[in-house]
């Protein structure tokens, strides 16, 4: 077997402990830390630049009003005016203070990329050959530069000389090297990694202050941050909710006056202001930077925020069966003995002939020699001391020499042929049994063993594909969802439909080229719907571009990071199924925090409108069924909770709301319930447990 | 049989009656649009006005094309009114001024109704059936028209055609709304209502003066003036009028006639989208909020306070004993649930509750079910802005009947849904403050406010009921209420087209177990509570200071 490859493969364990560590990366990327609060007020207080208030209508509105109550507080200085000026600028700062420490996060990681983009030099090779020394700074696209053991590569580029293991590090976190080479699939380098031995020629394939970390660093730090579509269609939406409050305000005065009862501009203000929808105003950007950033925890690198919203309306997810719903290795199911040989004959030999087989395959066999027949699973002294017989090209066999015995598993016709030669007889049944396991895609392995000058066959090893555990739950909650999946694979259509059926997918592409998987793209995409996959290769390119979310792995070639809008820095293809739920999570935040803003309006009218009114029109007084203290008590319990509010939710708009897999309409169901009924309530708690405070203040209560 | 019983079986026989013709008016409708095939009269008309009926006109075309006809219309109506001293059937009946023929031109053509004068005294008989009437059918059309394209807008994928104008306007008249009328005038005769070209007989009282009983083709007009929601009497009175509604039987026709095409146009709308529980879910929301209002109404009008309500049992101040309490709050209900006006009890004599609940009724946007074609087309506007709200909510972009909810359709549901509430709030808000406004009130406090509140609801609304108390006479009321009428009603249709030619041009999205679902009980009360919150955001604080202050005193 030489399914060796140059990554090394990872074990079941390997797998389950890279598991554990997402996870509490996940619980990371959600925690958020009071302190962040004390340490964003200058970045908070800077922002109160009107011209970056003006981005935001919502806010500006209230900047605009803080503002003019302002000038009339200062004029007719009572309690009242100056505490409700005040807090009308905290709301003001409180959304502030929530972009702020959302950006702050990014911040922190643009710094640490920042300093693994050490300036280097480069050994750029002239036409001639020869070398000479520029800084990285100074190359362009089409430079060869020399990259030796110990130096860092100087830009993005492809290896198109020599094999090397490269300290990814500094850019994936992962501290393991990983293997880069020319030609194939893993020739992409990246800028400001580290070569750990060997020496490679690398094409340069950016333009200097393009290169992936410089892209990277922006990204995290919300410089290149544009508006998504739906964001902009919210923007939209609650600038006119803004403007239909500015007239039911503006309007209320002349029928106040004609009432007999004119309010002051800072009351008016103060309705306006909690009536228009400043809790979503507030903190609608910090939700997309903390979506963003949500995935950079994951160590996925979104090229833009339209890709991370199209990510929640994936309909489609084709999936590469090897890596991602498999093992990317066969593994050993079966031992299936011939002849005279007994399971328990075979298993010994089998166990024997892959003690030394350090592949996955190899040591697959062993596992299930292990579980199975209740064999040792680390070799004795004596087997220990024996001489191991390593794969070759030649003999595509592999095996050991132990007291005088010879065994020997390896590809059907290799065994024969030993067999044969050793004088042995290779029964009809070994045929069979290898034609049977070739013909239902799994791999046939041959063992056998000689002794007394007379080579036996003891049976065939049947390896085949492994689906990942928990594979089938996930795609359940996929459907759930409403998503679709395909499982793309080379395998013949008979192998691959027992896999999709094993796995639980919905379809499959069987004996799949590049251009099937486009053509199936194409299709899903005519049907209206949008499609997602992930992808290494330079192949996938035309794919991942025309996909509308590609992830492409950052294993891969710098064409396929090239065509997808995000990059996997970690390769892991299952990735995928999270990075549709951070899209669908950011979305959910959005609605939730809009639906919690609208309702919370129904409590403010209770408070502020008998409030203004109940002097002119007695029976309005009614209306005030929290029993507010005094109209300037009411009003200020309004304005103050509706300014604490965006400080309290700070935390769940950067870790987003809880989302589980489930149907539209349960989804639906259980957020209306929480944020549009909990929206309503809420702040009648909240604006009686203030007013019960504040009425102790002199001048208020 | 007491008076809540028989009100009760009204409405019991009301709603049957809408039941039983929901389906077959519904579908008939919807095949009335699908239909590639013209009817012999429909091609010899296209020959006569030189249409191309098989041309399929993009949003902008159709939209010109609206506001065209139109303005046209305006031009002819002015005409007639203003030359009706020389033309034939005028009665006698003196010239009319610029300002009301203008203010009634724009009222007729914009479906609302609006009645600045007394018709009796006003118009002879050729304004009335040949201008008047002839707005009554081509204005209700017109909103079917536009709400069909928007319905075609759901359909379509991939184009930029919604349809061609002339021909849905052409079926909607003849294949609808003429056939319909025709029998119901014929049953409104039968069972009493006047239809008659004299102008009048002239009587003599008991204390020996002479009087004229004036008399109108009114059955012909009092079938159209419900069935298109329009509302305008022939006489001024209007359905208060022994001769326009005589008894309990025609004011249950009246109001079966006022709500059956935007009941049914539900179905013709799930007709055509293929989808009926979507057709039943928007239904359902129309119900409910005609239902709560209709119990409003009812409850606030037999529980008034007053000596003299009280000493009557019930507040029949501005009421026919005809009707009683339960047939007025019937209708007046029914009449500001769709846009239609016409009125069978004085609205301003209403209690300060049922007032407010009429007014509501307009400033919810005319939904519950609405006029013809506006109504269907207002709430499927509160329910893209319902989906997008809370569709976000289930983690996909917004989807409503395969279209995503981007930029354009919030951008244009926010425009169809804002233009009313800002000409209400913006014109009333002036009004209380002009000195004039002192002098054309009758009432002052509250009531006053909320007399001034429903001229502005109605005229914007293209309702045309009046609360009354107002004298509407003046530069100030005719030009502004003019305007409202001119704004309310194309704002929104021009939004609504340039909305239905953005989702045409869309690819359909196939709903998934992941797509909001739009139809069933949780859609439905999302729709409803979208339609309330906007409405109670944006008019509570003028409500608290008029009806809900009048109320609570």
């Amino acid at each position: 077997m030489t399914t060796t490859t140059d990554q090394s493969p990872r074990s079941v364990a390997e797998v389950d402990r890279h598991h554990a560590e997402n996870a509490g990366r996940k619980l990371q990327a959600g925690a958020f830390n009071p302190q962040q609060l004390l340490s964003s007020l200058p970045d908070a207080l800077r922002k109160l630049n009107p011209r970056h208030q003006m981005k935001n209508p919502v806010m500006f509105v209230v900047w605009v009003g803080s503002a003019l109550s302002t000038v009339f507080a200062v004029t007719n200085p009572t309690v009242f005016s100056v505490v409700a000026t005040l807090w009308l600028w905290f709301t003001v700062l409180f959304a502030n203070l929530a972009e702020a420490v959302a950006e702050g996060r990014g911040k922190a990681q643009a710094e640490s990329l920042r300093r693994s983009k050490k300036e280097s030099v480069a050994r750029r090779l002239r036409e001639d050959g020869s070398e000479e020394r520029v800084a990285g700074t100074e190359l362009t696209i089409g430079d060869l530069v020399v990259v030796e053991a110990g130096e860092v590569i100087p830009g993005d580029g492809d290896v198109v000389e020599g094999i090397a293991t490269v300290d990814e590090s500094a850019i994936t976190g992962e501290s393991a090297p990983v293997i880069r080479e020319s030609g194939g699939d893993r020739s992409a380098v990246t800028g400001g990694t580290t070569v750990l031995s060997d020496r490679i020629v690398v094409k340069i394939t950016t333009r200097p202050g393009e290169s992936f970390v410089d892209r990277m660093i922006a990204l995290v730090e919300g410089a290149s941050r544009q508006k998504t579509p739906n964001e902009i269609a919210l923007t939209i939406l609650l600038a006119v909710l803004t403007i239909i409050f500015m007239l039911a305000v503006v309007a209320l005065q002349p029928m106040a006056i004609y009432s007999g009862s004119p309010q002051s501009v800072i009351v008016l203000t103060a309705l306006l202001v909690c009536l228009i929808p400043t809790t979503i105003g507030a903190l609608l950007s910090a939700i997309g930077i903390a979506g963003m950033d949500r995935l950079v925890q994951r160590n996925v690198l979104a090229m833009s925020g339209r890709a991370v919203e199209a990510a929640g309306d994936v309909d489609t997810l084709l999936l590469d069966k090897t890596g991602t719903i498999t093992f990317g290795n066969r593994r050993a199911t079966e031992l299936i003995p011939v002849g005279s040989s007994t399971k328990d004959d075979l298993a010994a030999a089998a166990r024997l002939s892959s003690l030394a087989d350090g592949t996955p395959e190899g040591r697959s066999i062993v596992e299930l020699c292990v579980k199975d027949f209740g064999l040792a699973a680390e070799p004795n002294n004596a087997e220990k001391s024996a001489e191991f017989v390593p794969f070759t090209a030649q003999t595509r066999m592999s095996g050991i020499d132990i007291d005088g015995r010879q065994v020997r598993k390896g590809a059907a016709s290799s065994v024969r042929a030993w067999v044969t030669e050793h004088n042995g007889v290779v029964p009809d049944e070994v045929h069979e049994v290898v034609d049977r396991i070739s013909g239902e895609g799994g791999t046939p392995l041959v063992c056998a063993e000689l002794s007394g000058g007379v080579a036996v066959v003891r049976g065939v090893i049947r390896l085949s594909d492994v689906v990942k555990p928990g594979m089938k739950e996930r795609f359940d909650e996929l459907r759930a969802m409403g998503i679709k999946t395909v499982m793309i694979t080379g395998d013949n259509p008979l192998t691959a439909r027992a896999i999709a059926a094993e796995a639980g997918v919905d379809d499959f592409l069987a004996e799949a080229k590049p251009e099937d998987k486009m053509a199936l793209i194409r299709k899903e995409q005519e049907g209206g719907k949008l499609v997602a996959m992930t992808g290494d290769g330079t192949n996938d390119a035309p794919a991942l571009a025309q996909a509308d979310v590609g992830v492409a792995m950052n294993t891969g070639t710098s064409a396929a990071k090239e065509a997808g809008n995000m990059v996997d820095l970690d390769s892991d293809p299952t990735k995928l199924i999270e990075i549709v739920e951070i899209g669908k999570q950011l979305l959910i935040t959005r609605g939730a925090l809009t639906t919690f803003s609208i309702a919370n309006d129904l409590a403010k009218y209770f408070a502020i409108l008998p409030a203004m009114f109940a002097a002119v029109y007695p029976g309005l007084g009614r209306l005030n069924i929290l029993h507010l203290a005094t109209p300037t008590s009411a009003i200020l319990s309004a304005v103050i909770f509706n300014a604490l509010i965006i400080v309290l939710l700070i935390p769940l708009a950067l870790r987003g709301v809880r989302y589980r897999p489930s149907s539209a309409s349960s989804l639906l169901r259980r957020n209306l319930l929480i944020y549009g009924v909990g929206g309503i309530i809420t702040p009648f708690v909240g604006i009686w447990l203030i007013d019960l405070v504040i009425r102790l203040i002199p001048g208020i209560g | 049989m007491s008076d809540t019983l028989a009100g009760l079986l009204q409405v019991a026989l009301l709603l049957a009656a809408l039941a039983a013709v929901y389906k077959p008016l519904g579908d008939y409708m919807a095949r009335a649009y699908l239909s590639a095939k013209h009817w012999r009269v429909e091609r010899a008309l296209y020959k006569v006005v030189r249409v191309d009926a098989e041309s399929d006109q993009r949003w902008s075309t159709y939209a010109y094309g609206v506001i065209g006809f139109s303005f046209v219309s305006v031009v002819l109506l002015y005409l007639l009114q203003r030359l009706q001293t020389v033309l034939p059937l005028g009665l006698g009946r003196p010239e009319i001024n610029p300002a009301t023929a203008f203010n009634t031109a724009i009222s007729f053509v914009t479906n609302t109704n609006w009645q600045s004068y007394v018709p009796e005294q006003a118009y002879g008989h050729l304004v009335q059936m040949a201008g008047l009437t002839v707005q009554n059918f081509v204005s209700a059309a017109i909103g079917i028209c536009v709400a069909v394209a928007l319905i075609r807008g759901f359909m379509r994928a991939g184009t930029d055609r919604i349809g061609n104008l002339w021909v849905d306007l052409t079926r909607t008249v003849i294949r609808i709304l003429l056939p319909i009328s025709f029998v119901f005038a014929i049953v409104l005769i039968a069972l009493g209502v006047v239809d008659s070209l004299s102008g009048g007989i002239a009587v003599t009282a008991l204390d020996g003066s002479q009087h004229t009983i004036a008399l109108a083709p009114t059955a012909s007009q009092e079938a159209i003036k419900e069935l298109g929601t329009n509302g305008g009497g022939i006489f001024n009175a209007n359905s208060a009028h022994p001769f326009e509604n005589p008894n309990s039987w025609t004011n249950i026709v009246e109001i079966f006639l006022l709500l059956v095409i935007p009941v049914s146009l539900t179905r013709t709308f799930g007709v055509m989208v293929a989808d009926k529980k979507q057709g039943y879910t928007i239904l359902s929301v129309m119900a409910f909020l005609w239902g709560g209002m209709l119990a409003v109404i009812w409850w606030a009008e037999a529980h008034p306070n007053g000596p003299a309500a009280l000493l009557a049992g019930a507040g029949m101040e501005g009421k026919e004993t005809r009707f009683g309490i339960p047939g007025s709050s019937l209708f007046a209900d029914s009449t500001t649930g769709t846009s239609t006006g016409a009125v069978n009890a004085a609205h301003d004599s209403l209690s300060g509750l049922g007032g407010g609940g009429a007014m509501l009724n307009m400033l919810l946007s005319e939904i519950s079910p609405g006029g013809t074609g506006t109504g269907i087309y207002s709430i499927l506007v509160f329910a893209i802005v319902a989906v997008f709200l809370a569709g976000l909510m289930v983690g996909r972009t917004p989807e409503y009947l395969g279209k995503k909810l981007g930029r354009n359709e919030i951008t244009m549901a926010s425009i169809a849904m804002l233009a009313m509430p800002t000409l209400v709030l913006v014109l009333a808000g002036i009004a209380v403050v002009l000195p004039s406004t002192g002098a054309a009130l009758t009432n002052g406090g509250a009531h006053g406010l909320s007399e001034v509140l429903y001229a502005y609801a109605s005229a914007s609304n293209n309702n045309g009921s009046a609360f009354g108390g107002l004298t509407v006479t003046n530069d100030w009321f005719e030009s502004t209420l003019g305007v409202a009428m001119a704004f309310g009603r194309f704002i929104p249709i021009l939004a609504v087209l340039c909305l239905a030619g953005g989702l045409a041009a869309q690819k359909k999205v196939p709903p998934s177990a992941g797509t909001l679902p739009t139809s069933g009980p949780l859609f439905a009360s999302m729709v409803g509570g979208t339609v309330l919150l906007v409405a109670a955001l944006t008019f509570v604080p003028a409500l608290a200071l008029a009806p809900i202050a009048e109320a609570l005193s």
